[in-house]
C-alpha cells in the first residue's frame, strides 16, 4: 500500500508552517503505512551553506565529537546539529564531498541519507507521528516538502528502505507502487557510476532521476523518461531544490489526489491527507491523469 | 481526459432536507457507530433521512445499508462509499475516492462531484449517477447495476463488464469494454479506444428508450439518447478458439 504526501508553496507566509502541515498530512495517512515514515524538506535557501542530513544506529557513539574530528580533517569549521538518531552537518557547498567523505571515513556506521543546499531528510521505523514527534517536523519551516508512509513489499522494513530516497543533490523521490525491472535498470546505472544503497526498487527510480538531470533533463523531462523506462507500479513525487513534480504509471492503479490553490500546490495518495489544509473547500481538487507529468519550479 | 474539478460540487450546500433528517457529524461520533447505527435499522423505521457531516475523506461511509433511506453526505468521502447498498439512496455532496457504490445491489448513490477509481464496480443492480468525471475502470466487472457519468470515464472502464448500462455524457478513455460480456454502453462524446471484443453497435429503438428512461432518472436534463453511440460485445470471446492456441 503506502501512503505518500506532498506540498510546494506558492505563498511565503506559509512557509513557517511548512513542517506541521506536511506533518498532519503525513499523519492522516499512517494507516496506509504504519512500518515507517520519512520526510524532506526543502528550507529556504541560506547562501553558502551545504548540508548533509547523516544517520545512526548508535547516535550518541557516532556523533560524539564528530565535529571537532570532521573540522581538523578537513580545516574548516563544521557545524553539526543532531535530533535523535539523525544529524544535519552544515558547510560550505565547495568542502561537501570532502566532509561526506571524510565522514564515511571516521564512522564507518553513518549512513548518509541525503544531501544538498537545501534539503534535510528523516526517516525512521515506526509509526508516522512517532516519526515526526521525534524529529520535531513540525516546527521546521521551507518552501516545500514530501513525505511517505510505509507498508513494506519489496525490501525489509529498516531505516533504509524507508522513503524518501535521496540519490542527488537536493533531490528527492517518494513511491506508492513497486517496480519489476528495477535489477536491470540498476546494472545500468551502477555502469554509469550511480552508487547505491540499499536492493530497494524505490532507490532506482530516485537514481534513474538523478541520471537523468545530471545529463541535462530538466524535472519533467525526467519524468517523462519514467514513463518508457521504469515497468511496474508507481505513483512517483519528486523534489528539487526549486522544483516538484508527480507522474503516474499508465495503468495508475496507486492512488493520487491533487490540490492546488493561489497558497499551494498539496498531493496526497488519499483526499483524507488533504482536509486540513486551508482553503481546501475551495481549492481546485483534481486525480492526476495516468502517464501524465506535472511539475511546478519555484 | 481534463482536470476534475470538484470545488463547485464540493460548496453546493443543499439544506433542504436537514430540517427533518437525523444528522451524524462524523466529527463528534466515529464512522462505525454510523455504520451500525444504520445497519441496526428496522424495516419500516421512522427514521429514513440521514445526513452525516464532516466526512473529511473518511472510508466506507454508509455501506451495506439496507433500508430505503435516504442518506445525504456533506463533503468529500474516502474509499468505498456506499458499497453493497441494498436499497438506500445516497447523495454524495462532494467527490468520491475509489470504489464508491461497490458492488451494489439496489438503491441509488449520487456523487454530486468527481469519483476515482473502480466506480461501480461489481454492482449488481440500483442506479449510481456521478454529475462530474468518473476516473479508470468505471464499472469494472458490472453485474447488472446502471451507471451515469455526466463528464468524462477513465481507461479500462467496463472491463470484462456482465450486464446493466454505462452512460456516459461525456468521453471515454482507453480500452472502453475491454473483454466485455453483455453490458450495454452508451457514450456521447469520443471514445479514445475500444477495448478487445467491444464494438460499436447499432441504436434501435429499444435502446433509445432504455437510455432516455436512464437519463431521465439521472436528471441528465438537456440531452438526447439520439446524441449517444452504442458500444457493446462482438462475443467472440465467450469461447476459447482453437486458432488461437499459439498464443498461449
Amino acid at each position: 500500500m503506502c501512503g505518500i504526501v506532498g506540498l510546494f508553496l506558492k505563498d511565503k507566509s506559509l512557509e513557517p508552517q511548512l513542517g506541521s502541515m506536511l506533518s498532519e498530512m503525513l499523519i492522516s495517512l499512517s494507516d496506509r503505512g504504519p512500518d515507517s515514515a520519512g520526510i524532506a524538506i526543502y528550507g529556504a535557501p541560506s547562501g553558502n551553506e551545504a548540508k548533509i542530513t547523516i544517520q545512526s544506529g548508535k547516535p550518541e557513539h557516532d556523533f560524539r565529537n564528530l565535529d571537532a574530528e570532521l573540522a581538523r580533517a578537513i580545516g574548516t569549521p563544521v557545524n553539526i546539529a543532531v535530533k535523535s538518531t539523525h544529524a544535519v552537518v552544515r558547510t560550505t557547498p565547495d568542502k561537501i564531498d570532502e566532509v561526506r567523505e571524510t565522514i564515511q571515513a571516521l564512522r564507518p556506521d553513518i549512513r548518509i541519507m541525503g544531501a544538498g543546499d537545501v534539503v534535510e531528510i528523516y526517516k525512521e521505523v515506526g509509526l508516522p507521528e512517532a516519526v515526526v514527534d521525534r524529529f520535531d517536523v513540525r516546527s521546521m519551516t521551507g518552501t516545500h516538502g514530501i513525505g511517505h508512509t510505509r507498508m513494506a513489499t519489496e525490501s525489509a522494513v529498516t531505516t533504509m528502505g524507508a522513503h524518501p530516497f535521496s540519490t542527488g543533490a537536493d533531490q528527492c523521490l517518494v513511491h506508492n507502487g513497486s517496480l519489476s525491472n528495477h535489477n536491470n535498470v540498476r546494472r545500468e546505472l551502477i555502469r554509469e557510476g550511480m552508487k547505491f544503497e540499499t536492493e530497494n526498487d524505490t532507490e532506482v527510480a530516485a537514481a534513474y532521476l538523478s541520471s537523468q538531470m545530471a545529463h541535462g533533463k530538466n524535472l519533467g523531462e525526467a519524468l517523462e523518461g519514467t514513463l518508457s523506462d521504469l515497468d511496474g507500479f508507481f505513483t512517483f513525487v519528486v523534489g528539487t531544490k526549486n522544483g516538484f513534480g508527480v507522474v503516474r504509471d499508465p495503468i495508475a492503479c496507486k492512488p493520487a489526489v491533487m490540490a492546488e490553490t493561489d497558497q499551494y500546490v498539496a498531493f496526497g495518495s488519499e483526499y483524507r491527507a488533504l482536509t486540513k489544509l486551508p482553503g481546501i473547500d475551495n481549492a481546485r481538487v483534481w486525480e492526476p491523469e495516468p502517464a501524465t507529468v506535472y511539475f511546478w519550479e519555484h | 481526459m481534463p482536470a476534475i474539478n470538484v470545488s463547485k460540487a464540493t460548496r453546493e450546500q443543499d439544506h433542504e432536507q436537514s430540517r427533518a433528517s437525523r444528522v451524524f457529524d462524523l466529527a463528534e461520533m466515529p464512522l462505525r457507530e454510523l455504520n451500525q447505527t444504520l445497519h441496526d435499522l428496522a424495516p419500516g423505521s421512522n427514521e429514513t433521512a440521514w445526513e452525516v457531516l464532516h466526512p473529511k475523506g473518511s472510508h466506507s461511509v454508509a455501506v451495506g445499508v439496507d433500508q430505503p433511506i435516504t442518506i445525504d453526505v456533506r463533503g468529500s468521502v474516502g474509499y468505498y462509499c456506499g458499497g453493497m447498498n441494498d436499497g438506500s439512496a445516497i447523495t454524495v455532496h462532494g467527490s468520491a475516492g475509489p470504489g464508491v457504490g461497490e458492488n451494489m445491489m439496489s438503491g441509488s448513490i449520487t456523487v454530486k462531484g468527481d469519483a476515482s477509481q473502480y466506480a461501480g464496480a461489481t454492482g449488481r443492480g440500483g442506479l449510481l449517477v456521478i454529475e462530474g468525471n468518473a476516473s479508470s475502470r468505471c464499472g469494472i466487472s458490472m453485474k447488472g447495476i446502471d451507471i451515469v457519468v455526466h463528464g468524462n470515464i477513465g481507461h479500462m472502464s467496463a472491463f470484462m463488464a456482465q450486464s446493466g448500462n454505462l452512460v456516459v455524457l461525456g468521453d471515454a478513455g482507453d480500452a472502453l469494454g475491454d473483454s466485455i460480456y453483455e453490458a450495454r454502453l452508451f457514450v456521447r462524446g469520443k471514445v479514445e479506444s475500444l477495448g478487445a471484443d467491444c464494438i460499436a453497435k447499432e441504436m434501435r429503438p429499444e435502446h433509445l428508450e432504455l437510455l432516455q428512461g436512464l437519463l431521465d432518472r439521472a436528471g441528465a436534463t438537456g440531452v438526447k439518447a439520439a446524441e449517444f453511440k452504442r458500444y457493446g460485445s462482438a462475443r467472440t470471446l465467450y469461447n476459447f478458439n482453437i486458432d488461437n492456441a499459439d498464443a498461449y
